[in-house]
């Protein structure tokens, strides 16, 4: 019986990242015109998805306390930092607030779009092309493109209509082609990943990694972090004072590169790494 | 495919092996001796010794070598003494072998050799084709030779009796001695090559052992097969000249170099003629340098000249065994040999590395490159004494003899000129020629000697053949040059002393790689596909390390703390971000998907055929979370649009039919399968068809919210394409009165292949494939076409199998030119399916489906029952003017899913004992029939080692086809001859029992099958009958008699609630009959262990189930009428206390 709690499943993982909620609570801004006080709105996102794609509720929410004169394009605000949709969900509550009380606390603003901040987001066609875009990078690094060129035109759709209507096999029946790569190799040619952090102005770090050594060995998170950003790792004797966050969690700095790449990539089959302060308290 | 190992001799005699599954060279521990050359079949290696013997080693194997020897016992009866042992003076001798001409009384039998040992003394056989005989085994007739019976009648005027005792190979996997054919004039071997298991396959395990003498003849080893593994005797093989060298590749190939630099080819090699007829001579590839060497396989030959190049000869098959041309291949090589599968290994001349051609495949058999096998030997750094021992043991090992050979080496290495010392104390050798130049440092001139070496002078003077072996002198040499400051009269007077010396001071210990001196693939199967570790080449030392610590994250990964860490994480966050906020709103609303393609479907109105559809699977999320979906087949029905529609969850089954022609499904209902009448879709490639099964499959599981692996109730089954199904009971399923019907059972397909599978209560799980390889359950799922997320990432590994195909060629027999292809119009096709129907011929028949690949080429099967002629040819009874021959070709699938194998013996049946154990550790009683018909018991095997450990043989007086265990440990068993067997004394204290007790079968008939489950024993027979058998209690497990349950019966399992399940042969549904049809008997109950009538499940195409996993006890319905005291309970307690089972103990 002790057996079977070990036997968990990689498929569980694949299912807990991508079922992974955050519970938000969506706050008007305070300078924003309304005609009678707006109520928050509270709604559990999927960390896997982006702001703009997920949030037709919220703006609906506020657009009935609102005279549509008042009302410009939507961008949301965390604490002072306008909140960038073309980041995954997940990725921008790691970077921001991660240890804080939840719910998350987004301040929603209808005017002063910050456009030397973000994007622009008019529909949800921009959000797919963003996202095929990076799928279609993510495979150039790890097939030099050829399984995303492979595909139909419908395939792509699938994927995106996955991610969209958050059906989970839908993606993952296309998406596992993209995760394949020829055993005798041991991963992929290079892992797709981007590494973001608080205290730096660039915007993530992102170069050229293979999962696997030239000498065989298997590279692991802690040899990326290492390569890319050794300050994040903790000294010797010192206290830790970075915490290296995927969806969430800390994995181990020996777990394999390949493998994270394979289970906990966000669907733009990216591998998003955090490196946020330790909290003091 | 199993691990299989090369064979490599060093130049110091000492024989390695290297597995295909290894990373170092394995010294041959077991060795006593130097050996000058290997020949590796499979199951054997063959040597030649510096004694110059010829030595075999048997590999050990799970199964015993045991012989059976007969002889009657034959008596007259008298009106004085009645039966006795005065005969006839015209009769036969009072002991003969079965016909009664040979004399042999029961002394006259001898052990063959030293090597093998008697099981037992003789003991009477009382089993007379199937039937117990009376107590002493007497079967009686009229007179010799006639017809016996067990029966003693008025006119038994005769009687015999049958004696049998086994004898057994003893000396397994050391090096046993074969007696050389002329003692008396020493002509020692010099060469010695084995092949030839592929021209026939009977007997089995035969092999060809050809040997080259010093003096250049050619002897054939006759008689060697699986059961005198030591062969009879050496026959002389005449040759045009003298031979050099010889190679004998796995099928009817045999090459030989002559001396003079000529090659010749041995012609008429045939299934009855393994020796051949006939010498063919081939010219040497090059007009001036002569070949040294040669080295065949199946189709192909590969030859060395005397300045080291490497030939190929292009063209070669057994139809044209001289090939025709020599092509020049890169590199210098001092010897060279073909594996199986044509794979080629040499030795470089240079380096005296092993070389493994690569890039060998069937349609290009020259290969690509060489590339060096450079792995450690097994203790590098310990070697040296290690070798010191072994030959210490040798020089005790041999007296006089030996010894003196060994002080011979003092000698050398007490001087300084070893080849003058060689040509001094070989005083009676021959003289050896331009030896004086033989201690130059190039390498490869040094090779070249050591063939110019091992030449016997001309004049055929006998050679002392010691250390014809060149290598050796020049590692004595460099070694006397090192430093052999040794007092000569110590090593003369101790031999290891110098020896151990040599060892110690080994300039090629340690730091350089090994020198090789002779190489042998025979036993080693590898293709162009195996993954070998053999070429890490870089730094031996590290790159062990590494890739041990790569393969340890490969296996341990499931445990590593990293993943426990992410897996334990994820639960935690989960718990943080979502429990306290389930009743936010979901950000995304659930919607319905839908997923189109275009089909065919085999439409449900007459006349039936194939029409273009539209196919749609729609999903969504049913109200309470789970999934759930509807697919629709819109389809033209005279110009007017219609649909066909099926709910996801009614679906029970989604089973592929892939064949060559068309890539098709079928999708069962209950009401489908009441109707024997599956909705039938063919999609336009095997992908999409695939893709469909995978999809539809996971919809069928969503909606019946089942994941991950089968439980360890879980019922299993096997279609004749050999996929693999399995569904989940419910406690109803076993229901009385009102069991679940079982057309409404929900299978799931489980990827891999196999012919058969049986489980128990454990959940452990044991399959056999088409070509008998025993696989164990892994616990994963998916596999096969299933892959993401209807797959397991672990426990799936790849599965191979393979099947024949056979094809019938036809002749008719005319007047004129007696049999010819010339067939009336209205026969059947020369070039035939079995049917006659179709036309199949050698190049249009397809394997089964994309899946399989031809492994063979096209031979004739001899192997038919009923015999065939020494062409193969059968003569059609009931139409003499017609003749057929069988031809057979072997294809390979490889797949994957959640089946490790068990190699290496090849299993026809296995049985797990049903019973639940108390813990993962308790030992589960297994027992299996190899395909050869030993019955073999598993050690080890508990819920955490399914695997077992080994196999322990379980003697029986004939071969067995059937066994089946019992959850009160009753084992049950048929023979080949039909009839039934119990073993006695089975006990967990004793889990191979004691002896057998002869059942007869049911009168007239032969058994096939028989399955035991918890007190009911039921038995197949050759003619579909099912019987249960009677009377069997406690005190009496035989039980009394046989009782006709049912006919139409192909197969029967028994559960561990003595639930009968069978596949039965025909089914009649309202639209179609159905053969291999899954059944439930109802009404089984203690009282009535019978049951009552049949309850009809999936099928056809079904060829196996097993139920004895499922323990799952039925509810206790109390039926009003059920609770008057007079009524039986459902399921009264068992009545016999020590077959009482804890079943209990298996639900958790």
């Amino acid at each position: 019986m002790i057996l079977e709690t070990f036997m968990a499943d990689d498929k569980d993982v694949l299912r807990d990242v991508w079922f992974g909620r955050i519970p938000t609570s969506f706050t008007l801004n305070q300078d924003e015109v309304t005609e009678r006080e707006a109520e928050p709105y509270y709604l559990l996102l999927p960390r896997v998805s982006y702001l703009t794609l997920v949030t037709d509720k919220v703006k609906k929410h506020f657009l009935k306390v609102m005279r549509a004169e008042d009302v410009e394009e939507m961008w949301f605000e965390y604490e002072g930092t306008p909140l960038k949709w073309h980041y995954p969900i997940g990725v921008l509550f790691d970077l921001h607030a991660s240890n804080t009380v939840l719910p998350w606390s987004i301040t929603v603003h209808f005017k002063n779009f910050p456009d030397s901040d973000l994007l622009h987001c008019p529909s949800s066609s921009v959000v797919e092309a963003h996202f095929m875009s990076s799928i279609k990078e993510a495979d150039a690094l790890k097939h030099k493109s050829q399984v995303v060129n492979d595909m139909q035109k419908k395939d792509h759709k699938q994927l995106w209509m996955g991610l969209q209507n958050d059906k989970f096999d839908q993606f993952w029946a296309m998406n596992r082609k993209l995760m394949e790569y020829p055993t005798e190799e041991g991963g992929f040619r290079y892992i797709p990943f981007r590494i973001y952090q608080t205290m730096s102005d660039r915007p993530f770090i992102q170069r050229l990694f293979r999962p696997v050594s030239p000498e065989g060995n298997v590279h692991t998170l802690g040899d990326l972090m290492k390569e890319m950003d050794p300050a994040a790792l903790p000294n010797d004797g010192e206290p830790k004072r970075y915490q290296v966050v995927i969806h969430g969690i800390e994995p181990l700095l020996e777990t394999p590169l390949q493998w994270l790449s394979e289970h906990l990539s966000h669907p733009d089959n990216f591998l998003h790494i955090c490196v946020i302060p330790t909290p003091t308290d | 495919m199993p691990a299989s190992r090369l064979w490599v001799v060093d130049v110091y005699g000492r024989v390695f092996s290297l597995s295909t599954a290894g990373q170092q060279w394995e010294q041959c521990r077991d060795a006593q001796m130097e050996f000058k050359r290997v020949t590796a079949a499979q199951q054997c290696c063959w040597g030649i010794a510096c004694d110059n013997n010829v030595y075999l080693n048997v590999h050990a194997s799970d199964l015993p070598i045991r012989y059976q020897e007969e002889t009657y016992e034959n008596q007259r009866w008298n009106p004085i003494g009645g039966f006795s042992d005065h005969l006839l003076p015209s009769d036969r001798w009072q002991w003969s072998d079965i016909t009664g001409l040979k004399h042999q009384p029961l002394d006259s039998f001898e052990l063959p050799s030293s090597s093998w040992e008697w099981e037992g003394d003789w003991y009477v056989d009382e089993n007379f084709e199937g039937e117990p005989t009376e107590k002493e085994g007497w079967t009686y007739a009229i007179d010799f030779p006639a017809f016996y019976t067990k029966n003693k009648k008025m006119t038994s005027c005769v009687r015999r009796r049958r004696w049998l005792r086994y004898r057994r190979y003893k000396d397994m996997d050391t090096w046993a001695k074969i007696p050389s054919p002329q003692m008396e004039t020493p002509d020692p071997f010099s060469d010695i090559s084995c092949g030839g298991w592929e021209i026939s396959e009977e007997p089995r395990g035969r092999l060809s052992l050809w040997a080259v003498s010093l003096l250049g003849k050619v002897w054939f080893r006759v008689g060697i097969y699986h059961h005198n593994p030591e062969g009879s005797m050496w026959e002389e093989v005449s040759v045009p000249g003298e031979v050099l060298q010889i190679s004998c590749g796995p099928g009817d190939l045999v090459w030989a170099v002559l001396w003079e630099g000529q090659l010749i080819v041995r012609q008429g090699i045939t299934r009855d003629c393994s020796k051949g007829t006939s010498w063919v001579e081939v010219e040497s590839p090059s007009p001036d340098v002569g070949a040294t060497h040669v080295a065949v396989g199946i189709n192909t030959v590969w030859a060395l000249t005397k300045d080291n190049k490497v030939w190929f000869r292009r063209g070669v098959d057994s139809h044209n065994p001289c090939g025709l041309g020599w092509i020049s291949m890169v590199g210098e090589m001092i010897t060279i040999n073909v594996g199986l599968n044509d794979q080629v290994f040499a030795i470089g001349c240079e380096d005296r590395a092993v070389y493994f051609r690569q890039g060998v495949t069937t349609s290009e058999l020259s290969g690509k490159t060489w590339k060096a096998i450079s792995v450690p030997r097994d203790g590098d750094r310990s070697h040296s004494s290690a070798s010191t021992n072994s030959l210490q043991s040798a020089g005790c090992f041999f007296s006089g003899e030996v010894r003196a050979h060994d002080s011979f080496i003092s000698e050398l290495i007490s001087d300084r000129e070893p080849a003058k010392t060689l040509r001094e104390g070989g005083s009676a050798g021959p003289a050896v020629p331009e030896e004086e130049e033989t201690l130059p440092s190039e390498g490869e001139v040094k090779a070249l000697c050591a063939d110019v070496a091992i030449c016997p002078s001309q004049s055929g003077g006998p050679l002392d053949p010691q250390w014809s072996n060149v290598d050796l002198e020049e590692a004595q040499g460099q070694l006397a040059q090192t430093g052999a400051a040794l007092d000569a009269a110590d090593t003369s007077s101790l031999s290891s002393v110098a020896t151990y010396t040599l060892a110690m001071e080994d300039p090629y210990g340690t730091d350089e790689h090994p020198l090789w001196a002779w190489v042998s693939g025979g036993g080693c199967s590898v293709d162009s596909h195996s993954h070998l570790n053999w070429f890490n080449s870089v730094n031996t030392s590290s790159l062990v390390g590494s890739v041990q610590s790569m393969s340890l994250s490969v296996t341990s990964a499931q445990t590593a703390a990293w993943r426990q860490q992410i897996f334990e994480q994820l639960t935690e966050r989960t718990k943080r971000e979502m429990d306290n906020f389930k009743h936010y709103e979901q950000a995304i609303e659930q919607s319905v998907w839908v997923k189109k393609g275009t089909m065919q479907w085999w439409r449900d109105w007459k006349p039936y055929k194939w029409i273009d559809v539209h196919f749609a699977l729609e999903q969504f999320s049913g109200p309470e979370g789970n999934k759930d979906g509807i697919l629709f087949i819109y389809y033209n029905f005279y110009e007017e649009k219609k649909y066909l529609h099926a709910f996801v969850n009614e679906l029970t089954i989604l089973v592929p039919v892939l064949n060559e022609s068309k890539h098709t499904f079928a999708i069962y209902t209950p009401e489908r399968t009441k109707q024997r009448f599956p909705i039938r879709l063919a999609a336009a490639t095997e992908l999409e068809m695939h893709d469909w099964l995978a999809l539809l499959s996971v919809s069928c599981c969503h909606s019946r919210g089942i994941q991950g692996p089968p439980s360890k109730q879980a019922i299993w089954s096997i279609t004749c394409k050999g996929d693999i199904f399995v569904s989940e009971p419910s406690p109803a399923l076993e229901a009385m009165p009102y069991p679940t019907p079982c057309d409404q059972m929900f299978w799931r397909q489980v990827g891999g292949h196999l012919r058969m599978v049986e489980c128990n209560t454990v959940g452990i799980v044991w399959g056999i494939g088409y070509d008998h390889t025993a696989w164990v359950y892994t616990g994963g799922y998916g596999g096969g076409f299933f892959q993401g997320l209807a797959s397991s990432t672990d426990n799936i590994y790849t599965q191979t199998d393979v099947k024949s195909v056979y094809i019938y060629e036809n002749q008719r027999w005319n007047p004129l030119e007696g049999f010819t292809n010339r067939g009336l119009p209205t026969d059947r096709y020369m070039w035939s399916d079995a049917s006659g129907l179709h036309e199949c011929t050698k190049t249009n028949m397809k394997p089964p489906s994309t899946q399989w690949t031809w492994v063979s080429d096209w031979a004739i099967d001899y192997s038919v029952s009923g015999g065939t002629d020494k062409e193969g040819w059968q003569y059609a009874a009931d139409f003499p003017v017609f003749v057929f021959v069988f031809l057979r070709r072997k294809c390979k699938l490889t797949t994957t899913g959640p089946w490790q194998e068990i190699p290496p013996i090849a299993l026809s049946d296995v049985t797990i004992l049903p019973c639940t154990a108390q813990s993962n550790v308790d030992e589960v009683p297994l027992w299996a029939i190899s395909n050869k018909g030993d019955v073999l018991c598993r050690l080890g095997v508990t819920a955490l080692t399914p695997a077992g450990s080994s196999w322990l043989h379980v003697g029986t007086d004939q071969p067995f086809k059937s066994i089946s265990i019992g959850a009160a440990s009753q084992v049950w068993a048929i023979a080949r001859d039909g009839s039934a067997f119990y073993r006695g004394s089975v006990s967990p204290q004793s889990p191979a029992g004691d002896c057998w007790y002869h059942i007869p079968s049911p009168s007239k008939q032969k058994l096939r099958q028989v399955s035991v489950g918890r007190t009911s024993v039921l038995t197949v027979d050759e003619n579909g009958n099912l019987w249960y058998r009677q009377g069997v209690t406690p005190s009496y497990p035989q039980g009394s008699s046989w009782e006709h349950i049912s006919n139409n019966v192909r197969k029967v399992s028994v559960g561990p609630l003595d639930q009968v399940w069978i596949i039965a042969d025909k089914v009649q549904g309202s639209h179609s009959l159905s053969c291999g049809t899954v059944c439930h008997r109802l009404g089984v109950q203690p009282v009535e262990p019978k049951g009552i009538l049949w309850d009809y499940g999936i099928g056809g195409g079904w060829d196996h189930i097993t139920v004895r996993g499922n323990s799952m006890e039925p509810p206790r319905v109390r039926l009003p009428s059920l609770t008057d005291a007079s009524a039986p309970a459902p399921r009264s307690p068992i009545p016999f206390r020590n077959m009482e089972v804890n079943s209990s103990a298996g639900d958790s």
